[in-house]
């Protein structure tokens, strides 16, 4: 069982960060909304652990 | 007021050249007597090359403008003579503070790491800087160094000859015709010259406007940065605060892009932003009043033939990460050393072309930092503004979202990874820092550090290594620096340059830059080295 990280572990952030705004270029709202969702799903699935997954849900809610 | 940026210190003075019968011709012209124009002309002269700086002014900047001065810009002053009055007035800093809506989401610290002799950081108003730039050229002046500096002298037109450049120039007494070998423009974001010779300056234009303001008062603020995201003084827009000397505070605040410029700038219109900032009471003076608009960069190439571009001349970025004086004085770093071996006839004039090809580098580094910076601080779509916008809500409660927060990625030195001077890593498992194309990080040696052992011309670095004093390669000269890593007893030398070896040999460009390392010497391969590194192989 492994915990949710809130520490950084993104090597090269500022190349991840430009990649996903250049992912949302040139979409409007709601194309850029859906996106989003749909790459919550992609990631939820490949962390698949329903625990962490959990913990997740409430870490970005601020309900911690 | 009797501020420094309004004395005349180069003032107009008649030369000889103006009174001569066929046009003077001089080793080098330097178009420009800003920071980047005169620390190539200090460079030159202090190699011995006679240099003339052609300014269509004759004071300093006016207000504070670049004010953030990273580590490696002060090793290169260091080795110009004028990096001490630098870091001796001013401040030095390491703590940021973030700010997002009426709250701080969080701090952090620089943490400098030991074991090198300059801050990280210090902050000084450009009209300091360029002042002690001044000193130091009439300091050479006076041991006699070919250097002069004319102020008032407005270059109209050029023409580039194959091994010459003739220049018309205006003065307050009329014009006259002058030569050079070879012409460094140094002449700002604006360039005349660039626009004289029809050439290109293309890039990414920021529809944004930012007032900048120098404050005078006695705050009791601390010497931090602090950063805000649409704070309440100043909504859906950024602020900055920044401490120079003489307690004068550096405000940055964004205004958009739809704006009456000239109104904005009136005191009336400054003042009751600043209070809505800094809070009713504070008293405070304004010393100067700024908009400025950016855009993101370069020339297609910084050499044409005998001209060569250095500085905002050559390439433009975004003032977030304090990369433009700080990459410009690395540009001439780089540059001067080549032309000084050209001149002599030491090297091949084709080894320009590597100024070209790594201060592009560079600048293209620093334009991809700035660019990113820019789109976090001014979101330019509604959904790259709901990212930022969580990447700061996030960054209050955890340490995870804090390396996504982009106020400004803070200049870093460049290393020329891939440059043609560059020899194969032969040092087995190496520290990466310190790989071929990298600038020599410091090292505390006893009572000293190591780069003011450095620099000027050829160095064999050995530690713990057998090598000749002197090696001479096609009239280049190669002295060794025999070191060993008990010569620092805080082992960061061998921290640095070593990793798990026993010894190393390293081949230093006269930047600090290293061309070439091996675990042992082996002298064909240094002299392959030494080859490549001029432009030869």
């Amino acid at each position: 069982m492994s915990d949710l990280t809130l520490t950084p572990n993104i090597a090269g952030a500022d190349d991840f960060y430009a990649e996903l705004l250049a992912a949302h270029e040139g979409l409007d709202k709601s194309a850029s909304d859906a996106l989003n969702a749909r790459l919550v799903l992609v990631l939820a699935n490949h962390i698949g652990d329903r625990a962490v997954l959990s913990k997740a849900l409430k870490a970005a809610a601020f309900k911690e | 007021m009797n501020k420094i940026f309004e004395v005349p210190l180069y003032a107009y003075e008649r030369s000889p050249d103006q009174d001569a019968s066929s046009p003077a011709r001089h080793k080098v012209i330097v178009i420009g007597a800003g920071p980047i124009g005169l620390a190539a002309a200090i460079d030159l002269a202090q190699q011995g090359i006679e240099v003339v700086v052609l300014d269509d002014n004759d004071k300093v900047s006016f207000g504070s403008r670049a004010v953030c001065y990273a580590k490696r810009p002060l090793e290169i002053l260091d080795r110009l003579g004028c990096g001490q009055p630098m870091v001796d007035k001013g401040v030095e800093w390491n703590l940021g503070k973030v700010f997002f809506d009426d709250r701080q989401v969080y701090d952090f610290n620089l943490l400098p790491e030991d074991g090198h002799q300059r801050p990280a950081f210090i902050n000084l108003q450009q009209y300091y800087f360029e002042e002690y730039l001044v000193n130091r050229v009439r300091e050479l002046q006076e041991a006699g160094a070919p250097i002069e500096i004319r102020g008032r002298n407005k270059v109209e037109a050029i023409g580039t000859h194959a091994d010459h450049v003739k220049l018309e120039v205006e003065t307050p007494e009329g014009s006259y015709t002058v030569e050079a070998d070879w012409l460094i423009a140094c002449d700002g974001a604006g360039s005349p010259v660039r626009s004289m010779l029809g050439l290109d300056f293309v890039g990414r234009v920021f529809e944004d406007n930012f007032l900048i303001a120098d404050v005078i008062m006695d705050a009791g603020f601390p010497t931090e940065r602090w950063f805000w995201f649409d704070p309440p003084f100043n909504r859906g827009q950024s602020a900055l605060l920044h401490k120079q000397p003489d307690n004068v505070w550096r405000i940055d605040l964004q205004l958009g892009w739809d704006i009456d410029k000239e109104r904005e700038k009136r005191p009336e219109n400054v003042i009751p932003r600043l209070k809505a900032m800094l809070g009713e009471d504070v008293q405070f003076e304004l010393e100067w009043v700024s908009i400025y608009t950016f855009q993101c960069r370069r020339m297609e190439k910084f050499r044409h033939g005998r001209v060569l571009f250095a500085g905002d001349a050559a390439h433009q970025v975004s003032p977030f990460g304090a990369r433009g004086a700080n990459s410009g004085l690395q540009d001439t770093d780089n540059l001067i050393w080549k032309l000084k071996l050209v001149m002599e006839g030491k090297a091949p004039e084709s080894l320009l072309d590597s100024y070209d090809m790594e201060r592009i580098h560079g600048a293209d580094e620093n334009i991809l930092n700035s660019s990113r910076s820019t789109d976090f601080i001014t979101p330019k779509s509604e959904m790259s503004r709901v990212l930022r916008d969580a990447v700061l809500d996030l960054s209050e409660q955890y340490e995870f979202a804090r390396p996504l927060v982009n106020s400004g990625r803070l200049s870093v030195p460049c290393t020329y990874d891939g440059s043609p001077l560059n020899s194969a890593d032969a040092l087995l498992d190496g520290p990466a820092r310190t790989r071929p194309g990298s600038p020599c990080l410091d090292a505390p040696l006893g009572d000293g550090f190591l780069l003011p052992k450095l620099g000027d011309k050829f160095i064999l670095l050995t530690i713990d290594a057998d090598a000749p004093d002197l090696i001479e390669e096609e009239g280049i000269e190669v002295t060794r620096l025999a070191l060993s890593v008990k010569d620092d007893p805080t082992m960061e030398l061998k921290r640095r340059y070593l990793g798990d070896n026993d010894s190393a040999v390293y081949l230093i460009r006269p930047d600090q830059h290293v061309a070439a390392r091996r675990a042992t010497f082996d002298e064909t391969q240094f002299r392959h080295a030494i080859r490549r590194a001029t432009g030869k192989e």
